[in-house]
């Protein structure tokens, strides 16, 4: 059970029109299995799942989409546009997702440079407002400045995904200023996608106010991807409470927690 | 005669890249039937154009030299 499902704790997710019941959505990539990947993302508890589109492989059609391992009316397909590197590509790909029927969501992504897979924010922002206007629910995977996220909410996206760190470097939240500082001046959910390496990481990045986090080779390239799922599960509730909980002033100082008082003469 | 020879030849497309060859008459139903392909799990684009419509698949016949794609959903993040 995640707090959502606790409503004296938490409100739920909303993204444009739709209320999601978790705020950890997970990738399908990189799983040693398909059994390994349906375990762990059944213990993540997440709702949203995101998947890519791809060519089919002619040679072993058969058992290569995903769709034969994940249920669409359980999960939330969030079809992502990775590995594109121009607009237009990312365009093509959103609406070739848009077209399998399931929903008019897209996780768009369009990558700058291969090294670090940092977003091409100029493109980013000019697929974000075709698709946009095309009634697509756009969720922007970008970097973690300000401005961009800005221009991405004017353009039309329903929610903004800045980076923790670079897609599958488990670096954990290297700018969580900047992070406070989007999620403060957005109006549209911040989700914070790429970069969790450990569950430490996820609590951290939700103590700072975001609104979720998307996160993929964190849980398939653990060990055990199933007992981390729970873990990124846990987390996510953990520091998710521990925002809404607020925490205690730091001080340079000890203070006692005990009377000081009715001590024995 | 010619008009024969040219049937029995049948036609080539680009299918997801690839040189393939079609019998003469294929439609974009029966090209997923003979890839054992469930419609209902890919999506098709013909020319760069999305048939968005999979009723459509048995009435939309392929043309020589056709570029056909054939996408689905594989993992990703």
């Amino acid at each position: 059970m995640t707090v959502l499902a606790q409503p004296h704790l938490d409100t739920p997710l909303v993204i444009g029109d739709r209320e999601f019941q978790s705020r950890l959505m997970v990738g399908t990539g990189k799983y040693a299995s398909n059994e390994q990947m349906v375990q762990a993302i059944d213990a993540s508890g997440a709702e949203v799942v995101t998947v890519s589109v791809r060519r089919v492989d002619l040679d072993r059609s058969k058992d290569s989409g995903v769709l034969h391992h994940l249920d669409p009316s359980r999960y939330f397909l969030l079809a992502n546009t990775a590995a594109c590197y121009s607009a237009d590509d990312a365009i093509r790909y959103a609406r070739l997702a848009r077209a399998a029927g399931f929903n008019e969501w897209v996780k768009l992504e369009v990558i700058g440079d291969q090294t670090t897979l940092l977003p091409d924010t100029a493109g980013l922002l000019e697929a974000t407002r075709v698709l946009a206007a095309e009634g697509f629910r756009v969720m922007a995977y970008t970097n973690d400045d300000l401005i961009t996220a800005l221009r991405l909410e004017d353009a039309g996206a329903v929610a903004v995904m800045p980076l923790a760190s670079p897609i599958g470097s488990g670096l954990g939240l290297l700018n969580p200023f900047a992070i406070r500082t989007i999620k403060h001046r957005l109006s549209v959910p911040v989700i914070v996608d790429a970069g969790v390496g450990t569950a430490s990481d996820a609590c951290i990045t939700m103590e700072q106010g975001v609104d979720g986090i998307l996160m993929n080779t964190g849980i398939a390239a653990a060990t055990d991807p199933v007992r981390m799922a729970t873990a990124m599960r846990l987390a996510v509730d953990a520091g998710r409470l521990a925002y809404l909980g607020g925490r205690m002033p730091r001080r340079e100082v000890a203070v006692p927690s005990s009377p000081t008082t009715g001590m024995l003469a | 005669m010619a008009h024969l020879e040219v049937a029995s030849a049948g036609l080539e497309i680009t299918l997801n890249g690839e040189r393939r060859a079609v019998p003469a008459s294929s439609t974009v139903a029966s090209l997923l039937d003979s890839l054992a392909l469930d419609a209902r799990l890919v999506v098709v684009e013909r020319n760069r154009e999305i048939l968005r419509d999979r009723d459509s698949f048995s009435r939309v016949e392929l043309a020589e030299n056709d570029t056909i794609e054939i996408v689905h959903f594989v993992g990703g993040g």
